[in-house]
């Protein structure tokens, strides 16, 4: 099983994101944070294998955020769910290490696919 | 604001609703209104907007509608904790999605969810707004454009 965090600051998309992964056999949800910046005390302290990650959030954004994660662990696979829909925001994610983005709104179908091709790019 | 510009937002909203488990949702005729009388219903999530489009973008629906509207989304606890947290998701979600056509430049602040109608702080009393209505099961919301 892989260790999943979700970093969001609605609390409505967080448990969503729970609710999806309840009963899977690829992923157990042990850790949530609500920015940036408390998505990188939690990160230290349960040391999740995937992380699911927001753009748009107060004291830090995903793109700070991915950063920093990368440069405490490089092999961590992040996925973006975020509503920013520009090409460029997606380039931007993707080239700072993010393994792949959702586009809010989303469907369950689509994030648990999402969430299992990223983490099948990882045993290539 | 060009038709163009009403219609992305239009679009937003129409995908989002498609996205519940009631996915029937209908848009009505754009209209103005001033902002010393600003159209709202009973929360409203509020996106301030930076770049060569500046103001804001807000969506406003009353508390029925957004308790149903958790429920579509699996979400049995409709709280008002909740309902605060996606009225400002929907405001996010409409505006982030309106990105792809008007890209990066389109800046968007986090959502600041009030009860009731935005202030003249969120709108310049000299401009006007475009209203967007949205009827959704029985319901009516609305999107709100106030760009300079």
């Amino acid at each position: 099983m892989l260790k999943l965090m979700i970093v969001d600051d609605s609390n409505v998309i967080r448990r969503r994101i729970e609710r999806c992964n309840n009963g899977s056999d690829m992923f157990n949800v042990v850790a949530s944070a609500q920015n940036g910046k408390e998505a990188i005390e939690v990160f230290k302290k349960v040391q999740p294998d995937v992380i699911t990650m927001d753009l748009t959030m107060p004291e830090m954004d995903g793109i700070e955020c991915i950063e920093t994660l990368m440069a405490l662990n490089p092999d961590i696979i992040i996925l973006v769910i975020s509503a920013l829909s520009d090409k460029a925001t997606g380039i931007e994610a993707l080239e700072k290490g993010a393994r792949g983005f959702v586009c809010k709104p989303f469907s369950d179908e689509v994030l648990m696919a999402s969430l299992i091709e990223v983490t099948e790019q990882d045993d290539d | 604001m060009t038709e163009k510009v009403l219609q992305v937002f239009i679009d937003g909203a129409v995908k989002y609703f498609q996205h519940t488990s009631d996915k029937e949702v209908k848009v009505g005729t754009p209209y103005l209104v001033n902002n010393s009388e600003p159209s709202a219903f009973d929360f409203t999530g509020v996106i301030g907007v930076t770049g060569p489009m500046k103001g804001c973008v807000y969506f406003t629906a009353p508390q029925i509608l957004l308790k149903h509207l958790l429920l579509s989304m699996g979400e049995d606890e409709t709280t008002e904790e909740n309902i605060i947290d996606v009225v400002g998701e929907v405001a996010n979600t409409i505006s982030g999605n309106a990105r792809s056509e008007f890209g990066k430049e389109f800046m968007i602040s986090v959502p600041v969810v009030l009860e009731g109608p935005p202030s003249n702080i969120h709108l310049p009393r000299h401009l006007r707004s475009y209203v967007i209505p949205v009827y959704w099961k029985s319901y009516s919301a609305a999107i709100v454009l106030c760009f300079e």
